[in-house]
């Protein structure tokens, strides 16, 4: 039988009912997937709304990431509610001082916004496919396609119209929702380590850098498995994205740090001991030094010494990888750090994942990987590569 | 040590009454632990409208003396009993805490019913004493906390509480409806001091509701009722005679964490530096 519950280790002074761990490894998920839906947006969103040519080989792969990681969010918070059949309650009956009501409505209005924003973008493959495709498949794809065949220029012009606009409002709404999460936590007064004004710019700018890491990484992986050339300009272009939003990120997160050590406010002594001691490798080393500095100096040492082919994808890649390493930290570092801070400031707790458990490690990584289950089903519905004429439709 | 002055306090006549509700509040408590986890008055007590109770007509607040804390427990156990909250050293809706300042030391020293030194000496975790890890040490003061909800006037949880589940009633008293709570716990880790948990019997969070079910008849809350020292006072502050109107009037009280903006019902005197 499930444990009702886990008691955490703790040394000096924490209130007897902090003992328990109130938010766990669910609620470092959870604004993990924000973020990377905010950030796959955004990468979509430089050819949709800006039409940077260069990003068109994963403009459409990043909807569809967008949609599989949007679509698994719920399931974090689901698993930790005590009574997840009543989440609805939040949203019929809502208490509108609670910034998390907010939440389901932002949630709700991104996902139709996404899910227009992937009709209109792949409208013209879905007529072709309904066209081309037999029996079942044929009569999924015309329904798919609201039973319209219209690919006519006309037609055309309004769905690139329609594009534009959805991924214009999609920019705010994807953002909004996640600089929201930071936000849940910034306004949260009784934790000291997470009181910070700048902890929504930080959620934000961290959760872009985590969505064009994983486009690079997903784009990358993928490119090998169907064996296509890799278009190296596209890439090219999420490496330079993501160092200059990892700048401001690491600028955002340092000047954070800075700002609660110089204030020295009641309670210092433990957050700097825990700095020191507990945090020193997964916030200063592999946050900071591995997850953001490490990647940095490599993509301006390629910048510098202008390097192509190969080794330029494969560093991109590592990059990438490190970076998502990095973001996933960061929410780590936030979600369960502030807790582990105890509201005595006397005192420190030490959180540990069970592997079992509606809250465990089982789960987490079924949230985790689930969204790339998700993507590969997306991708075999509606084929998003636009290196191949013969899928990509006649767009 | 002690400088208050205590005219104004529960004479020998007020003890003596407190002693013998004690006696019977303890006896009956024997009796209570059995029925106290099917039958939960203090959930079921905040869900609802009570009936022939006008909550406009009272304006609730507690207060505690620290200088009269021993430290016995009676409190702890009696709350836990009367509220079927779970028998661990985990789930509290009211606990003790102990400060203790060693001599040459200028911090306190504090403890309460989760350390494993106290559980070890109580030999269980259902049942909650103070240690005695002090006694070959040189005590240069030493006094103890008790700590609840402090069903503040501007409370954190209920600003919170995506449903509304916890609100904060008319008399004062912030409740929790567990019919409408969906334990995403955001009310856990806003409030300041550490007064709420998930109760994971019923998968909702929970807190001290004051005994609503008891005081909206008339009586006092359990912790009350059982303390055998007079440290615990509550009552109506609509009533100027009342004993948490003279507790609040007659002393300098203070609240915790003020810098919070809480605004707590729950006053107390002879706080220290390192109380938190």
């Amino acid at each position: 039988m499930e444990q009702l519950f886990h008691v955490a280790p703790y040394t000096g002074y924490v209130y007897p009912n902090e003992t328990v761990f109130p938010w766990t490894v669910m609620i470092v998920v959870y604004p993990y997937l924000t973020g990377l839906v905010a950030g796959a947006f955004t990468v979509s969103s430089f050819y949709h709304v800006f039409g940077m040519e260069q990003f068109r080989p994963v403009s459409r792969l990043a909807l569809l990431t967008a949609l599989s990681f949007m679509i698994f969010v719920p399931y974090p918070l689901l698993m930790h509610l005590g009574h997840p059949e009543r989440a609805f309650n939040a949203m019929i009956t809502p208490h509108i001082t609670s910034a998390f009501v907010a939440f389901g409505y932002f949630a709700l209005f991104y996902v139709c916004l996404l899910v227009l924003e992937i009709w209109f973008v792949f409208r013209v493959d879905v007529v072709a496919h309904a066209q081309n495709a037999t029996g079942l498949a044929r009569q999924f794809y015309r329904a798919l396609s609201l039973w319209s065949d219209d690919t006519s220029e006309r037609a055309r012009a309004i769905d690139r119209k329609f594009m534009f606009v959805l991924a214009v409002v999609g920019i705010p709404a994807a953002h909004g929702l996640h600089g929201y999460v930071g936000f849940v936590f910034a306004s949260l007064k009784s934790r000291e380590w997470w009181g910070s004004d700048m902890m929504p710019a930080v959620f934000l700018f961290s959760a872009i850098i985590s969505g064009v890491a994983l486009l690079i990484v997903l784009y990358i992986t993928i490119a090998k498995i169907r064996r296509v050339p890799i278009d190296e300009a596209c890439v090219r272009g999420l490496v330079y994205a993501l160092w200059g939003f990892m700048m401001f990120t690491l600028l955002l997160e340092g000047v954070e740090f800075a700002t609660l050590v110089y204030k020295g406010k009641e309670g210092i002594d433990i957050i700097l001991e825990y700095v020191a001691h507990d945090l020193f490798y997964r916030f200063f080393v592999f946050q900071f030094g591995v997850g953001a500095i490490l990647p940095i100096i490599l993509i301006t040492y390629m910048v510098f010494r202008k390097v192509r082919g190969k080794t330029f994808i494969t560093v991109a890649f590592i990059c990438g990888l490190l970076v998502l390493l990095q973001v996933f930290l960061m929410r780590w570092n936030v979600v369960i750090s502030g807790q582990e801070i105890a509201k005595t400031m006397k005192g420190l707790l030490y959180y540990h994942v069970p592997v079992l458990g509606r809250e465990g490690l089982i789960v987490s990584l079924s949230a985790l990987f689930g969204p790339l289950v998700l993507l590969w089903i997306f991708t075999r519905v509606l084929p998003p590569w636009l290196d191949r004429p013969a899928t990509a439709g006649p767009q | 040590m002690k400088q208050k002055n205590d005219k104004s306090r529960a004479g020998r006549r007020t003890f003596l009454r407190t002693a013998g509700k004690a006696a019977v509040a303890a006896a009956a408590l024997v009796g209570a632990r059995s029925v106290g986890a099917q039958d939960k008055p203090g959930t079921r007590a905040a869900a609802g409208p009570v009936e022939g109770y006008n909550w406009n007509e009272h304006r609730w607040a507690y207060g505690i003396d620290t200088y009269r804390c021993i430290g016995c427990l009676r409190c702890v156990e009696a709350c836990k009993a009367e509220n079927g909250v779970s028998l661990d050293a985990h789930h509290f809706r009211t606990w003790v805490e102990r400060y203790v300042y060693l001599e040459g030391e200028e911090t306190a020293r504090v403890d309460s019913q989760a350390d494993s030194q106290n559980i070890a000496a109580s030999g269980s975790e259902k049942e909650y004493r103070f240690d005695n890890r002090y006694k070959d040490k040189k005590v240069e003061k030493a006094f103890f906390v008790p700590k609840m909800c402090n069903h503040c006037s501007r409370p954190s949880c209920v600003q919170v509480c995506p449903t509304g589940a916890t609100y904060k009633t008319k008399d004062g008293a912030v409740l929790i409806d567990h019919e409408h709570c969906i334990g995403c716990q955001y009310c856990v880790q806003a409030c300041p001091y550490g007064a709420r948990f998930f109760n994971d019997e019923e998968r909702v969070t929970d807190k001290c509701t004051w005994c609503y079910h008891r005081i909206t008849k008339g009586l006092m809350p359990a912790c009350v009722e059982v303390c055998p020292t007079g440290t615990r006072i509550f009552g109506d502050l609509n009533d100027k005679e009342s004993e948490i109107s003279k507790f609040v009037r007659d002393n300098r009280v203070q609240v915790l964490k003020p810098e919070q903006g809480n605004a707590p019902t729950c006053f107390y005197i002879g706080l220290d530096k390192d109380v938190s």
